[in-house]
């Protein structure tokens, strides 16, 4: 299973943690900077799995990021790395494009994407179509309810005039 | 994009942003905190989206790394809002910020149920997500049946249920018994008829979790997996969304063949058929192509069908088509498939037949430990340990050893490790053994650990041939500093001598400190026998060593003036110049402020002056008896740090040191050597033994020390039956030795008391049959089940099938015939460890072709003890004379019987009995990693029963059970387990009785069932990966906990 899922940039700021097994806020602290500082420092041809305290750490770098998924030592290690690729194609999707910048101002989402992809620290869904149809559902639900709410401070403000 | 069209959010993102420092950064984020808190304070003011907005920047300060422990409550209350975009935030924030052990979680639980079994399917999918991602054992409690009926519910979406069904994955794996629901396998293998492949995909990583628990129950799930991948392998209705590059979908396929890993067989040939020409298809058809993510999917398909493979010991043709690839694999320049290679086909060692196909590659392998990723190098050292054997040991330590100039700091502890243990496995002979030896003190000494040395000196010590050599060249070297080749440590000594003297001794490099405790004690033990030559006077010698304190540390000096003391006795006839001398180094010391060398000083120079009697008190070290090499099981202690678990567990199952046998003058059968326990010999390092796994023979050859500052810790009646026991019955520990061949060479060593320092070449006259199937893991199966095959080889089938009923045990040995011809000469006694009585009933002389014969054995436990009785076994067939040592699984779990408690019973019971030796505590490292489920299954299969709920902490596990011996009666026993979530390597375990050996022997056996290798009492501590977290050291609190109440009041 997964344990937790980091996305940490290049200077080693953390853009997204999510974490399917219970570590208390310290030992949070202590994985990211153990882990930033043994991930961020290989070089670049080197295989995408890192060796960690009877862990994997399969990571992959798109760009400024690194992504990281911590594993079980016997999982398969080439499957998460596609899980890692199949976020960042839909995270691609979502934004058209995305960079870290779209990440650094919407982390929500890449939470919500995420949430519909990973769930115990298994996969939930494997097709792309489909969870780019459930977010946009999300997200006109929101929209909905904001007009909802715009609509009728509108009357409020009618009627109070 | 604006977030949401949340401003002030956006804002604070940009200032954090355009901070020029991390000073100015936690400026801006107190004062935001600040902001907040006042705003959360008065709540009224607060209009939803205000509240959301501040949820969301706590959530993005605390991912920068800040402490932000207030705000949970409002984060939480957003949960209960009515409208979907608060819910949703409430629902994702929580999620994030808490744990499953966050109390205010619970204050949540009767919301998220509602949405649960609400109608808003919306709702339904936000409350799965958060319950998925961090609920915890309450949460499993209370809202399981409701997430199994939406799971197979017809009326709800796929949307919905694949959520439940990993939902209730992480119910499960947090309270097994939640799926304890009649006709739950049914359902399961109803899910797997599935066709929208998202539910599937989520169903099936719910059956692994079953299967990996309890398979038992799902067989009828086995067809419909094989069904499954032939569907995606055929690309039969396959929507395109769900193909990934072209490969229908890739995860899927990978779950499914990993959750067939947990059937032990397939049995019906039709399943098993289609099954094959699947896996064949993926082994052949799997090409590397240019685009990655779909080389890296299609290869994630493949490793998990060699995996798949591996495990159903397929055909040999196919088998030997894995290592094809593997060998391919290990070659190419991908890094990830390379690393990928290596890992597996340390896996595949495990196969018999196939380390001879893979010694080929072995200079290949050789290649990727200069690999510059320490990944590769990482998993290239754990293949060659694994595959070394006596005919590449040579080659593979010449490569150890190099590597040692240039590894990383991190590996070289590890590294001198497998070079130390494999330079004693496979030695070829003595004199390789020493230059190895020599050299890694030399190269990584200080990432030689104590554990090393030590081991060399008990190598030395059992080896009288290694004496003078080691002795005469360790003066040498401490001479001149030079380390010599190992060709010329063997040749007569000193002709080079006086002109290595001239050249050397000027430029003489400093010896690492190491060296000097090794040479200080060998030449202390050993140099007398060097009298003789020129230059080795005993003055000459001291002086030598002598030279050197000024230059260590603290913990060296205890050993030099051992040394002293031992050279001062050796001294024939007495020197009195050089007893001044010493003397006045002892008086020195006996003021010393470390304890213990003051202590050694003070007793030393008493004793020196006792003379004759020094002869007695300072004798020469007996030698050591056998036992397991401590260094493998720091190897494996260690492992969990490291690397892979495969190779370090092969190699403990290997036989032992068979090039170098460390055998001794040990009575052939039953009692102890009491000389050896009598004597008062030679004080050795006591204080820096204590570390070191081989305490037990310190103790008991004496240590000087009056005083022992740390008594052993546990002050069990039975302590020092525990350090004889694998001595009683001349087999190793019970456990220690895994392979029915070591025993055979232990055994045979000792009692014919031949050639006990022979190099003794590896194969055996005897024992060239080899079994079938690995008969240490045999026997781990036995240990839990009671009907099996102990032992196979190509002539025999050993089965066992037994009764126990309170403290008797009814056996029955099938002894059957596989060949057409009869087997002859059949001998077959039980080697009964003290505790308990056996008889076995006659047993025919010989077998008559394709023949089972039954023999009946009766086993009655008269006391507690976890040592195992051996079946002694030979037969004849043809001119082969086979004779093997087998382990019975008469262990002490068969004389449980199980019981489970409520809490009334339990708590009282627990309470009463307080403290040594009754209940006994320890602190258990080095733990093989096991979910918490997978612990409980293990519990629950030695008959200890968990019972869950008696304990609030859900990383707890609490289990009860009867033993019953004729000296015991039933006796209830109660044991707790608490565990880390962060570290499953150490756990804290305590053990209650109402007998005192009971609670030891209990306690130890269930240490050793969860650390893959047992330790020694007082085993060095392995490092503790992540910090361990304070654990509740009261009783469990019973139902008063607050946070229940608080929930229940809500």
């Amino acid at each position: 299973m997964i344990h937790f899922v980091l996305l940490i940039s290049r200077q080693g700021k953390v853009r997204l943690t999510k974490w399917y097994s219970p570590y208390t806020q310290k030992e949070r602290t202590k994985v990211i900077r153990e882990l930033s500082g043994m991930i961020l420092t290989r070089g670049p041809k080197l295989c995408n799995f890192v060796e960690w305290r009877g862990y994997k750490v399969v990571y992959k770098r798109y760009a400024s990021l690194y992504f990281c998924m911590c594993i079980d030592q016997d999982d398969n290690e080439l499957e998460v790395l596609e899980i890692i690729h199949h976020y960042v194609e839909i995270l691609d999707r979502y934004f058209g494009s995305v960079c870290e910048l779209d990440l650094i101002f919407n982390f929500h989402k890449a939470y919500y994407i995420l949430d519909e992809l990973v769930i115990a620290g298994e996969l939930q869904e494997s097709s792309k179509k489909t969870v780019a149809r459930l977010i946009a559902a999300q997200d006109s639900l929101v929209e909905a309810a904001k007009e909802e709410a715009s609509s009728i401070s509108n009357i409020i403000a009618q009627a109070t005039k | 994009m604006a977030l949401s069209g949340m401003r002030g959010l956006s804002v604070f993102i940009s200032d954090i942003r355009n901070c020029q420092n991390k000073e100015q950064e936690r400026l801006r984020v107190d004062k935001e905190l600040g902001n907040i808190r006042t705003r959360f304070k008065n709540e009224k003011g607060l209009t939803p989206y205000e509240k959301k907005k501040y949820v969301w920047k706590m959530l993005y300060i605390y991912m920068l790394g800040y402490d932000v422990d207030f705000g949970h409550m409002e984060a939480v209350s957003l949960i209960s809002a009515p409208k979907y975009p608060e819910k949703q935030v409430g629902y994702i924030v929580t999620s994030c910020l808490l744990n499953e052990n966050h109390d205010f979680l619970r204050l949540a639980i009767n919301t998220v149920r509602n949405d649960i079994v609400g109608r808003n399917e919306t709702f339904q999918c936000l409350a799965l997500t958060l319950v998925g991602n961090i609920g915890g054992r309450d949460f499993a409690e209370s809202l399981a049946p409701d997430v199994q009926k939406l799971l197979i519910s017809s009326s709800c979406r796929p949307l919905v249920r694949k959520k439940a069904a990993l939902c209730l994955l992480r119910l499960f794996r947090k309270n097994p018994d939640v799926m304890n629901v009649d006709g739950w396998s049914d359902r399961m293998a109803q899910l797997l008829d599935e066709r929208d492949l998202g539910v599937l995909t989520s169903s099936m990583s719910l059956l692994v979790a079953l299967v990996s628990y309890n398979h038992e129950e799902y067989w009828s799930c086995l067809p419909k997996c094989v069904k499954v991948l032939e569907r995606l392998a055929r690309s039969q209705d396959v929507p395109q969304e769900y193909t990934y590059y072209g490969i229908p979908s890739p995860w899927l396929q990978v779950k499914t063949m990993r959750a067939l890993q947990y059937f032990p067989t397939i049995e019906d040939p039709n399943t098993r058929r289609s099954l094959f020409e699947v896996l064949q298809r993926i082994l052949m058809g799997t090409d590397v192509v240019k685009n990655v993510n779909k080389n890296n999917a299609s290869h994630a398909v493949l490793f998990e069908a060699l995996a798949l493979v591996m495990h159903l010991d397929a055909e040999k043709e196919m088998m030997s088509q894995c290592v094809a690839l593997l060998g391919k694999f290990i070659a190419v320049r991908e890094p990830n498939i390379r690393y990928l290679g290596l890992e597996n086909m340390t896996r595949m060692l495990m196969v018999t037949d196939v380390q001879d196909i893979i010694k080929r590659h072995q200079a290949q392998i050789i290649t990727s430990l200069k690999d510059p990723d320490i990944s590769i190098r990482r998993r290239a050292l754990d293949l060659l340990y694994g595959m070394c054997d006596v005919s590449n040991a040579k080659d593979i330590v010449e490569e150890l050893l190099q590597y040692l100039n240039t590894a990383e700091f991190v590996m070289r502890e590890e590294l001198s490790l497998k070079i130390a243990i494999l330079a004693e496995k496979f030695a070829p002979d003595l004199s390789w053994y020493v230059d190895v030896i020599l050299q890694l003190i030399d190269k990584a000494g200080d990432f030689v650990s104590d554990d090393i040395w030590f081991r060399v000196v008990q190598f030395v010590t059992n080896n009288e041939d290694l004496q003078v050599t080691l002795a005469a060249l360790l003066y040498m070297l401490l001479l001149f500093g030079v380390s010599l080749d190992g060709a010329h440590y063997f040749q007569p000594l000193p002709q080079p001598y006086a002109a290595l003297k001239a050249r050397e001794y000027l430029d003489k490099p400093a010896i690492h400190e190491t060296m000097v405790k090794v040479s200080a004690y060998i030449l202390g033990e050993y140099s007398h026998l060097l009298a003789r030559r020129p230059g080795c006077s005993p003055k000459e010698i001291f002086n030598i060593i002598h030279e050197k304190l000024p230059t260590v540390t603290t913990s060296t000096i205890p050993i030099l003036l051992s040394t002293y003391a031992k050279i001062l006795m050796h001294t024939q006839p007495p020197d009195p110049e050089l007893q001044n001398q010493i003397w006045a180094i002892f008086r020195k010391y006996e003021s010393c402020i470390e304890v213990e060398i003051q202590q050694r000083a003070v007793e030393y120079f008493e004793l020196s002056k006792k003379g004759a009697a020094l002869m007695d008190i300072l004798a020469e070290m007996p030698k050591f008896p056998e036992r397991q090499s401590s260094l493998i099981r720091k190897a494996e202690d260690t492992e969990a740090d490291t690397a892979d678990q495969s190779a370090i567990k092969l190699r403990a199952q290997q036989q032992t040191s068979n090039a170098l046998v460390m055998s001794d003058q040990r009575p052939a059968n039953g009692t102890p050597p009491v000389s050896q326990l009598g004597l008062v010999k030679v004080p050795s390092m006591s204080n820096v033994d204590r570390d070191s796994a081989d305490q037990g023979e310190t103790q008991s050859n004496g240590t000087l020390t009056v005083v022992d500052p740390q008594p052993p810790s546990t002050p069990s009646p039975d302590l020092l039956g525990d350090l004889l026991s694998p001595l009683a019955i001349e087999v190793p520990q019970p456990d220690a030795n895994q392979s029915d061949h070591n025993l055979g060479a232990g055994v045979k060593g000792a009692p014919t008391a031949e050639d006990a320092l022979a190099l003794a070449p590896v194969e055996e006259q005897m024992n060239t049959i080899q079994p079938i199937g690995n008969i240490a893991e045999r026997f781990h199966a036995l240990c839990l089940k009671d009907s099996g095959v102990l032992y196979e080889d190509p002539y025999i089938q050993i089965g066992i099938k037994a009764d126990w009923r309170a403290h008797h045990g009814r056996l029955v040995l099938f002894l059957g015939n596989k060949n057409t011809s009869p087997l002859a000469s059949v001998q077959a006694q039980i080697l009964p460890p003290s505790h308990l009585r056996v008889e076995l009933s006659l047993v025919p002389e010989t077998i008559p072709p394709r023949a089972q014969v039954q023999c009946p054995l009766e086993v009655v436990n008269l006391r507690p003890s976890r040592d195992v009785a051996v079946l002694d076994f030979s037969y004849k067939f043809g001119t082969h004379l086979v004779n093997v040592k087998l382990r019975l699984p008469a262990l002490l779990n068969k004389f449980l019987q199980s019981i489970s408690v409520s809490p009334e019973e339990f708590f009282p019971q627990w309470r009463s009995l307080s403290g040594p030796p009754l209940k006994l505590q320890e602190v258990v490292r080095g733990v093989r990693p096991l979910p918490l489920l997978e612990m409980a299954n293990l519990f629950n299969s030695l008959r200890l029963v968990v019972c869950p709920g008696l304990d609030p902490n859900t990383n707890n596990l609490i289990a009860s059970t009867t033993f019953y011996s004729e000296s015991t009666r039933a006796m209830l026993c109660l044991v707790r387990i608490e565990t880390d979530p962060a570290d499953r390597t150490q756990l804290r375990m305590t053990v209650a009785s109402g007998d005192p050996t009971l609670t030891f022997e209990l306690k130890e056996f269930i240490k050793e069932q969860l650390v893959s290798l047992p330790t020694a009492p007082g085993a060095p501590a392995p490092p503790t990966p992540l910090q361990p977290q304070p654990q509740p050291t009261s009783p469990p609190p019973a139902v008063s906990d607050p946070g229940a109440l608080l929930a229940g009041l809500l």
